[in-house]
């Protein structure tokens, strides 16, 4: 994992020592570069765009635009709260969910499980990666929603009903059963990449501690996930990102309301599916361009979160990993 | 050799661009989902016939609007008919190609299809929020003998703008005073309750999933999935079912003649059986036709339709325009159409 990335400016600076003096490299070099130039372009041209078809928003709403909860296509009143607090509800669910299990499928792939269990366990795993995202929304609006409305959230409603976040009527379909497929869709992400980043814990620092008596949990608590610290800190920001971003499989589940709530059964909504939903029929000029700043707003938070997650990749970097 | 290749090559090429030509006789639309079913059955009859193909996209009205807007398209589709001074505005004629009826639909635990009466105030107080439980003295009031459950209400509308979605809140705002003041009538409101469905498909399937649940689809998405529609009371003080009879009740009353640009809304028409969310589907072209060859296919496309679609409409449970609205149509299509020079291209 480590091992195979290599920045660009390394190979660059491989090419230079190397073979600068051949024509064929030359070339090769000036191709490689525009490539890498091109999506360099690409992703500020991307930003460009967004920003200059926000702008009628920008200037009616204003920072507003990220405070208010409205949206209100009659009367063209707009604003992003509820879709960002949908956004990170949900990703937060699908994350909180889903790292303790891959991390405990990873643990028993690498660790724990038989040899002749491995191979097709893992595979099963990196095919559930292979899953298309509209296939999990419809599994989760024909499957799942059933089974939440009537086994898990009157059980949820009848032992916790006391918390704010499940009150309310079960209908299978909200921000829980949301943050259920997100987190069943980004689990074979964390899993083969935390299972990939155990597999390449030195054999010899575990037979150490083992021969120094400690039994599997110790070995996985103090040599395994600590060794392994930044690749499933990697890991689970990679299953974030996409979290972040999913439109269709949350589009089904969510419910579509522009409403908040408390409870976790209430529908709610995320960028990602409102710009699926409405942005076909957008048919006022200030309605297309709030749909576009909501556009703007999950590449920001995108981009924030990605960027928090290099930075502290980086540091740990430095720190010597562990 | 190289020559035989190349002759060989060039013979190809001219046999493909011979099929091209011959198959260029296809004609585009986009637009409204609500009539897809009768003009893919129209599109495939008429094929079968002439050769000429349509490809309609069922991507919404509002998208259908956007389309013709942008010219990628021959014609566009909506449900919601613009304005006059929209269609002047843009350069378009819109004129009504076939109608059929929204449905309120609902999933009540020992309810079936026209068992549960609703009122128009009711319905509109269900969407609003202000009724939240099926056993609701104002909803048992209108339904001695039924026992309906304490459940709470689920409300379904569409997440996606819509077409139905417009017939339906144009039915609500005339029914009700709260509504038109609090939300109004448009292809998308800010629903002050309830879950979003995408599509009509969308809205059958969190009906079909959730107890308690209410939604509105078009007529024959609530016959394909088997839903339990309600009857609804029409202007008349009737409780009357979903039925073509009932939507062609609606449509009868219908002053085409003195709509101006074809601009008609047929929720809640008078009529004994009229079934009160009843609503027609339009198509816009653009008055100059720069390509008239391609626009008289176009026309000659719907013309045919009007001729011959009565039956394939019927059997879809879509209520076909009558005969003298399609000699109106026709009328106007001789009166506003022209070329680049002004000449009529529909005689």
């Amino acid at each position: 994992m480590h091992g195979q990335r290599r920045s660009p400016q390394e190979s660059v600076y491989h090419m230079n020592t190397a073979t600068q003096s051949r024509w064929g490299d030359a070339i090769f070099r000036a191709i490689t570069i525009s490539f890498a130039i091109g999506i360099l372009l690409l992703f500020v041209g991307i930003i460009i765009a967004l920003w200059h078809e926000s702008l009628p928003s920008i200037h009616k709403f204003g920072f507003s635009f990220l405070t208010s909860s409205a949206w209100n296509p009659v009367k063209d009143d707009f604003g992003a709260w509820i879709a960002i607090v949908g956004t990170l509800l949900s990703t937060c669910l699908a994350m909180l969910i889903a790292i303790p299990l891959s991390l405990g499928v990873a643990l028993f792939l690498a660790e724990l499980a038989p040899e002749w269990m491995k191979a097709p366990f893992g595979t099963a795993i990196e095919l559930l990666a292979a899953i298309p995202s509209i296939v999990y929304g419809m599994w989760g609006l024909f499957v799942l929603a059933p089974i939440m409305s009537d086994y898990v959230q009157p059980w949820l409603a009848d032992h916790f009903g006391f918390l704010p976040f499940f009150t309310g009527p079960a209908m299978g379909i909200g921000m829980l059963t949301a943050g259920l497929v997100l987190a069943l869709m980004i689990l074979p992400f964390i899993a083969s990449v935390t299972r990939d980043v155990f597999l390449m814990v030195p054999q010899n620092l575990k037979e150490a501690a083992y021969g120094m008596g400690c039994t599997t949990w110790e070995v996985v608590r103090d040599i395994m996930i600590p060794y392994g610290k930044k690749g499933i800190a990697g890991a689970v920001f990679l299953g974030m990102g996409r979290a972040l971003g999913e439109t269709m499989a949350v589009t089904f589940v969510i419910g579509n309301a522009y409403h908040l709530s408390w409870s976790l059964f209430a529908p709610g909504n995320s960028i990602a599916s409102t710009l699926a939903n409405e942005f076909t029929e957008a048919d006022s000029d200030i309605y297309l361009s709030s749909l576009v700043e909501l556009g703007l707003v999950l590449f920001l938070i995108t981009f924030i979160v990605l960027g928090i997650a290099q930075l502290w990749l980086k540091r740990g970097q430095q720190g010597g990993g562990r | 050799m190289k020559k035989t290749i190349f002759a060989a090559a060039m013979m190809a090429a001219t046999a493909m661009g011979a099929n091209v030509a011959s198959a260029a006789k296809t004609i585009n639309g986009a637009g409204a989902t609500f009539p897809y079913p009768v003009y893919s059955q129209w599109a495939h009859d008429y094929n079968k016939i002439t050769g000429v193909r349509l490809n309609y996209q069922a991507i919404g009205s509002g998208g259908g609007i956007k389309q013709i807007k942008a010219k990628t398209v021959d014609f566009g589709a909506s449900d919601a008919p613009l304005k006059a001074d929209q269609l002047d505005k843009f350069g378009l004629m819109q004129f009504p190609m076939i109608m059929g009826g929204v449905v309120p639909v609902v999933h009540v635990q020992g309810i079936k299809a026209g068992q549960l009466k609703l009122s128009a105030s009711n319905l509109a107080d269900i969407y609003l929020g202000n009724i939240t439980k099926w056993n609701d003295k104002r909803i048992t009031a209108n339904n001695p003998g039924l026992s309906l459950p304490a459940t709470d209400i689920t409300v379904v509308h569409r997440a996606d703008g819509s077409g139905t979605t417009w017939i339906f809140t144009n039915y609500l705002t005339k029914v009700s005073s709260q509504w038109a003041n609090t939300l109004g009538n448009a292809k998308a409101v800010a629903w002050p309750v309830g879950l979003g469905g995408k599509g009509n498909q969308g809205v059958a399937a969190f009906v079909n999933k959730i107890n308690g649940s209410i939604g509105y689809v078009e007529y024959a998405y609530a016959l394909q999935n088997h839903m339990a529609s309600v009857l609804l009371q029409n202007q008349s003080g009737n409780y009357v079912a979903p039925t073509s009879k009932n939507f062609q009740s609606a449509a009868a009353g219908a002053d085409w003649k003195h709509a101006k640009g074809y601009y008609m809304v047929l929720t809640n028409q008078p009529g004994a059986n009229s079934w009160p969310i009843t609503g027609a589907s339009f198509i816009l072209l653009y008055k100059t036709q720069m390509n008239p060859a391609q626009g008289k296919e176009v026309l000659k496309f719907f013309n045919w339709s009007y001729n011959n679609g009565a039956h394939a409409a019927e059997k879809l449970d879509y209520v076909p325009m009558p005969k003298a609205v399609a000699d109106m149509v026709r009328a106007t299509w001789s009166k506003v159409l022209k070329d680049r020079h002004g000449h009529a291209i529909w005689k």
